[in-house]
């Protein structure tokens, strides 16, 4: 005991002054932290929340990969799930601020995927690795939110049903296009063909750069999951501050009454262009992410068409409409499911459809709504039931 | 999607004609699974995005009557819209009846997993490979003009069943206690319960009558296209889909004309003007209708009040 005691004393000693003075610095700089996030208004904290928890799982997430204790499997969908991640914040803002169901968000996904590639491509061997992804990546939201700006001027005067199948078909066309197109490059430049390969008249030293069906192969992959949950985190941001500015207040003013806004005075086509090209700019970063995680691009109906642009939207609605964080959290899980469920081969797509139909009438059927309301099971008692805890 | 067996590329009249032919033969089949959508949206308001996956069910039930059995066409038929109507009643009842005065994207997001779950039991049930369906018409078609127009029996038989069932469901619609209960339905739900009109029971035929003609649509389909597979069904579905915003949906006629049009202009385009570029030239084509008449072509303008 003796011993004991007198080891502790001296590295007391030791270690003392230097914890002193490390609380110190730390309390320096911890306390005005703290101050300034008690001074912010509720949905900033909660964004700062978000953006926390995202950085701590990419943090437990890369010790893991690093220690090894991830699945092949599991690595290859960290980029996607980024990816779809981001396709569902720029299709939320659309549903949940826009109040316009859209079913063609793959589209404008499959717009920024392909406008990158072909340009990292193209300028494979002209500019270094770190410039060229940032152009791609420029290049890419700018022609997304180029498409998604011009396919809203005639789409905005529709509402409802009709503006959700208008662009449904704007994303097959986009990807049927694709499918068509035909590019190359030699030393005379750049040909493009809508028939097939050989209608190019390319030199002997040419190279195809869009295959028709094929796609673009050969697409530098420089998706890491490090730039994956940045641009996450950044465009949890921009929406964010969309949202709480004077142009998101005004685009939720038109979302729940149109008429109203316009008697306020408000151009109300012009809130709703901002808002869609926003949407679709963001659907085209995750585009990009895509497209460099992956050797050899191509646009089907699974990965560009109407099943993903589905597949986005249940993100959206089970995540909770209007909420980012809610989309993101959804992304993950429901990517992560189905792989997790692979063990049970054939079923795990049959279980995944039931658990979504099972949560959606869980989640929204009134009847059920009521039962669990009256057995202490709806959403603010169980987060009122956490609270108090924290209390005691 | 679909191979399409085109011999001649010729810019005759006989191929014209024959590729008309074979249009209205495809948008028969879209007006009939067109005819499901515009239903159940005109009474319940909601896209029913499984209905495409009941055509694959329906087809692979008359499959497996048909080559696994061995019964007569009409029977496996027959056997196919009873097992449909009831399917398509169970799914109403289960998935879509709780969530009748929620939001509609909630019920929008319930029928894809209903349509991710038809689809992943067939998935599982009849494996992923291409069943080659055999036609249920046996009939070798007319030769006109000398042998230079032929039309095969699946086109004829297509084209007549599609036009008497839309004229007996018109006549039901219109003349019937169910029919007149369906309309006043879909004009004003909750009046309609103030007139004593049992609403469910209403809502449960629409989704029964739109899966029994699923069921032929889906026979009708498999024997011209005779490639099955869990997946037959969603692109024509959303292909019926368009077809029934096209015409205006809600409306009967306008499934008729959507769904005609629809095919008329995709068998154009394939043969025509490219054939991998077809679907989006319907599109397009949806596109510049909805936008120069945005309830589509028999569809009713609804003027907005503040």
């Amino acid at each position: 005991m003796k011993i004991l005691e007198k080891l502790k004393k001296s590295t007391q000693k030791i270690i003392g002054p230097v914890a002193d003075t490390v609380s110190k610095y730390a309390k320096k700089v911890i306390t005005p932290v703290v101050n300034l996030y008690k001074k912010l208004n509720k949905p900033t904290k909660k964004l700062i929340r978000t953006e926390t928890v995202i950085l701590a799982l990419f943090a437990v997430v890369s010790v893991m990969e690093s220690s090894g204790n991830l699945t092949s499997l599991m690595k290859g969908l960290l980029v996607p799930v980024c990816a779809y991640s981001l396709v569902a914040v720029g299709l939320n803002l659309c549903v949940g601020y826009l109040g316009e169901l859209s079913l063609g968000h793959a589209g404008f996904m499959c717009v920024g995927a392909f406008t990158s590639a072909l340009f990292s491509r193209t300028f494979q061997d002209v500019i270094p690795d770190v410039p060229r992804f940032i152009i791609a990546l420029v290049l890419g939201t700018a022609v997304a939110a180029l498409f998604g700006f011009l396919i809203a001027i005639p789409v905005l005067r529709l509402s409802g049903d009709y503006l959700a199948i208008v662009t449904l078909a704007f994303g097959e066309i986009i990807k049927n296009v694709i499918n068509v197109l035909y590019v190359g490059k030699d030393s005379k430049g750049l040909h493009f063909s809508m028939k097939d390969q050989m209608s190019l008249n390319m030199d002997l030293d040419g190279m195809m750069l869009i295959n028709g069906p094929q796609g673009i192969t050969g697409t530098p992959r420089q998706s890491t999951f490090l730039i994956a949950v940045l641009l996450l985190m950044l465009a949890l941001i921009v929406t964010h501050n969309f949202v709480h500015s004077r142009t998101g207040r005004a685009v939720m003013a038109i979302r729940d009454n149109q008429i109203a806004a316009e008697t306020v005075g408000l151009p109300v086509t012009k809130y709703k262009l901002v808002a869609f090209t926003l949407s679709a700019a963001i659907a085209g970063v995750g585009g990009v992410l895509y497209a460099h995680n992956i050797n050899s691009l191509t646009a089907t109906t699974n990965n560009f068409g109407y099943n993903m642009s589905i597949m986005i939207l249940v993100y959206v609605v089970l995540g909770g409409i209007g909420n980012f964080s809610g989309s993101v959290i959804a992304a993950v899980v429901l990517t992560m499911l189905p792989e997790l469920l692979r063990g049970l081969s054939t079923y795990r797509m049959l279980i995944y459809s039931i658990v979504l139909i099972g949560l959606m009438l869980f989640n929204w059927a009134p009847g059920i709504l009521k039962w669990r309301e009256a057995h202490g099971l709806n959403a603010t008692a169980i987060i009122g039931r956490f609270k108090k805890k924290e209390v005691q | 999607m679909h191979r399409v067996y085109i011999y001649e590329r010729e810019l005759t009249f006989m191929g014209f004609l024959t590729y008309l032919i074979n249009g209205l033969s495809l948008g028969s089949v879209y007006a009939l699974i067109a005819l499901g959508y515009t239903m159940v949206y005109g009474i319940a308001k909601m896209l029913n995005f499984a209905h495409g996956d009941v055509i694959m069910i329906g087809a692979y039930l008359v499959f497996m009557c048909m080559s696994n059995s061995g019964m007569p066409a009409v029977v496996s038929i027959v056997i196919s819209i009873v097992c449909c109507t009831a399917l398509g009643m169970i799914i109403e009842k289960i998935a879509y009846k709780p969530l009748r005065k929620a939001t509609n994207l909630a019920v929008l997001i319930t029928a894809i997993g209903v349509s991710y779950f038809l689809q992943n039991m067939a998935l599982m049930i009849f494996g992923s490979n291409p069943v080659s369906f055999t036609s249920v018409i046996k009939w070798e078609g007319i030769s006109l003009a000398g042998g230079n127009l032929k039309i095969t029996g699946n086109a004829i038989v297509t084209i007549v069943t599609c036009i008497v069932i839309m004229v007996v469901l018109m006549w039901f619609v219109k003349n019937t206690k169910p029919g007149q209960a369906m309309r006043a339905v879909s004009e004003d739900k909750d009046a309609a319960i103030l007139m004593g009109i049992n609403v469910n029971a209403t809502i449960s035929l629409t989704f029964a009558i739109g899966s029994g003609l699923a069921a032929v649509a889906g026979a009708l389909l498999c024997s011209s296209y005779p490639s099955l597979t869990p997946y037959t069904g969603s692109m024509p579905g959303i292909k019926a889909f368009t077809a029934a915003v096209f015409g205006g949906i809600g409306s009967i006629p306008g499934a008729l004309i959507g769904g005609l049009l629809l095919g008329v202009i995709e068998i154009f385009a394939k043969a025509y003007i490219s054939s991998q570029l077809a679907d989006a030239i319907v599109f397009t084509v949806l596109i510049i209708v909805l936008l120069v008449k945005p309830t589509g072509i028999l569809g009713k303008q609804i003027k907005e009040k503040v």
